[in-house]
């Protein structure tokens, strides 16, 4: 067998030792490109923080109070969730257009079913959720089976969603005092926590159950990513999907999920949602499906799918909350947090071609 | 050749639309050898394989697996009865771990609560069976089981999904040209695995357009032309050019090769 002649096998070790000698005399440049290359979770890390240093000079120093750190997990907190959601379905190289308009649909029905019927509040919660996760069968659906773009798939459903709100609501919102008086536990996400006196605190400002679901979102997903079957599945199928049902994985029935869980996740969000805002409005997160996906963007994750991090998103997320409570810390315009984050995508996206191209 | 075959095929049809793909073809594959499949493009040998590994359902005809009569409805049914394919685009996924990418839709769970209710993949195991399933191969070279298939040369990617191969087929393994893609000394180093998995006692059918590499591996050699078997000579027994005179009709195969 010619494995044992020492002539092969000295070849196949120089083979292999060769680009390894040749990576060595690679530029400093080179090298960081490498190194955001294996560790997509960098560059968000290195923005956030430049950001934070950043606002930290502009703020003098503001931007890292106690006060400024809770307003910004705060609001970052909703879109945050929603960005997680967002994030799977990314990495499957899809998109989701419509996880915003599908979070105010489960939260309108989450609230008309409390307050408007009187139906006990928990099965309101998880109607309101199996609602989103019926919008995220929808659309998983539409592109695995009638094999449409995501992309159209999904601008589709927003717009029919959001008309549906907005039809099923005539454009009322449902005021914060009818949801104190008729189910209270919607707002849970808005109270403080508070567990038997014990606080939890930012730098000693006390902040809501929605940071720590935020938290919990992530912690989760992550898990379920990186340690579950159907996680790695996630990553096989977006990265190459012919590849991937060729080993053997069911791409249609994996697509399916992912959109469903897509759905459970702004489900989860909606119920957050409604603490957090305190009424109960169609109107409200006009914007949340698109800044749902710069969060993602700015995150690392590379809408060609395949490649990204679920921690990454957070750190887009709170880059973005960073911008904003810094730039109104600051006393600017708010239309610079719009110009900001408009930069930021576009960066993100260009970072991410440079460093896919390591790969070729 | 004494021994019973271990997959044969027999009259498999298969049509699309006019065109007759696969025209009453008969296959054999035998225990321990490599069967090399050669024939022009178009003459069919594609759809032959397809229809062993389960990609393409034929028309008529039977497909026996230890002389029991198999109907493969998908690729995956095949590589549950055992056999698995290489296919010529690798079915990889670049940005994955090697160990991800050997036990892909074949994951393993840790036992206990963490595996049932968690589904926690036994990450531990997987990395440990996939570097024994390389250094089988001897593929040791591979350091780093959790690096990216995508930082491994194209002669290493084939390495993987030959070693995947290896470690789950157990009744036949089929390679569509894996040395297409490969210089000559990635070439002569899946050529090598091949004998290596041989050895193992796995038989191989072997898919290449490369004279050179099939003569340098095959036991026997199937030709296959206009949608059937023409006939299958040993390497010993022809000339290269005589195989492709035989593959292309500018020659008429021997009598006696004709009954083997």
């Amino acid at each position: 067998m010619s494995t044992s002649d020492p002539t092969v096998d000295g070849e196949a070790a120089r083979a292999v030792d060769a680009p390894v000698e040749f990576a060595q005399r690679k530029s400093l440049f080179a090298h960081i490109q490498h190194a955001l290359h294996v560790n997509p979770t960098l560059l968000p890390v290195i923005i956030l923080a430049l950001t934070v240093v950043v606002f930290y000079f502009a703020t003098d120093g503001k931007i890292l109070t106690g006060l400024a750190n809770k307003v910004t997990l705060e609001q970052t907190a909703i879109v945050g969730i929603l960005a997680a959601a967002q994030t799977i379905i990314i990495l499957t190289a899809g998109i989701d257009l419509s996880i915003g308009a599908v979070m105010v649909l489960s939260y309108v029905v989450m609230g008309n079913l409390a307050v408007t019927y009187g139906l006990p509040t928990v099965p309101s919660i998880l109607l309101g959720m199996l609602t989103a996760m019926g919008c995220g069968l929808i659309s998983g659906f539409l592109v695995t089976k009638i094999r449409l773009p995501p992309f159209i798939v999904t601008l589709g459903m927003w717009k029919i969603v959001l008309a549906t709100v907005f039809l099923y609501t005539g454009s009322q919102s449902i005021r914060s005092q009818d949801i104190d008086a008729d189910a209270p536990f919607l707002k849970l996400f808005g109270e403080r926590v508070d567990v038997f006196g014990m606080q939890l605190k930012i730098m000693g400002v006390p902040t809501i159950w929605a940071i720590v679901l935020m938290v919990g979102v992530f912690v989760v997903m992550w898990y379920v990513l990186n340690r579950t079957a159907w996680g790695r599945h996630v990553y096989a199928v977006g990265d190459d999907k012919d590849a991937a049902e060729l080993a053997g994985v069911r791409s249609d029935r994996l697509l399916i999920s992912v959109y469903v869980v897509g759905g459970l996740i702004a489900g989860i969000a909606a119920w957050a949602a409604i603490g957090r805002v305190g009424s109960i409005s169609p109107s409200s997160f006009a914007e949340a499906n698109l800044d749902s996906i710069a969060a993602v963007v700015i995150g690392g994750t590379s809408l060609f799918g395949g490649r990204g991090a679920i921690l990454g998103t957070l750190f887009g997320a709170l880059t973005v909350g960073v911008l904003t409570v810094g730039l109104k810390l600051a006393g600017a315009d708010p239309q610079w947090v719009l110009f900001a984050t408009g930069w930021l995508i576009i960066s993100a996206v260009a970072l991410d071609q440079w460093i896919r191209r390591v790969s070729a | 050749m004494s021994a019973a075959p271990v997959l044969t095929a027999r009259n498999l049809v298969k049509r699309y639309g006019r065109v007759v793909a696969l025209d009453r073809a008969d296959f054999d594959l035998y225990p321990g050898e490599v069967l090399a499949v050669i024939g022009d493009n178009g003459a069919g040998k594609s759809t032959l394989i397809k229809a062993l590994s389960g990609a393409v359902q034929p028309d008529a005809g039977e497909i026996n697996l230890d002389g029991k009569k198999v109907h493969f409805g998908s690729p995956i049914e095949a590589r549950e009865a055992g056999i698995e394919t290489v296919y010529q685009n690798l079915a990889l996924s670049p940005a994955l771990s090697i160990a991800d990418n050997m036990f892909m839709g074949r994951e393993l769970r840790k036992s206990g609560v963490l595996g049932k209710y968690f589904k926690m993949l036994d990450r531990g195991e997987m990395e440990r069976r996939a570097r024994a399933a390389l250094s089988d191969l001897g593929l040791l070279t591979i350091q780093n089981i959790r690096q990216p298939v995508e930082t491994l040369s194209g002669g290493q990617r084939q390495g993987v999904a030959v070693a995947r191969a290896a470690a789950f087929g157990s009744r036949v393994i089929i390679m569509d040209e894996p040395t297409a893609a490969l210089g000559v000394k990635e070439s002569n180093r899946v050529l090598d695995l091949i004998r290596d998995v041989r050895e193992r006692g796995l038989p191989i059918v072997l898919i290449s357009h490369n004279m050179p590499h099939v003569f340098e591996v095959s036991n026997r050699i199937h030709i296959h032309r206009l949608g059937k078997r023409l006939t299958t000579i040993k390497p010993d027994d022809f000339s290269m050019s005589d195989a492709v005179a035989f593959m292309t009709g500018a020659k008429d195969p021997p009598r006696e090769a004709l009954a083997a």
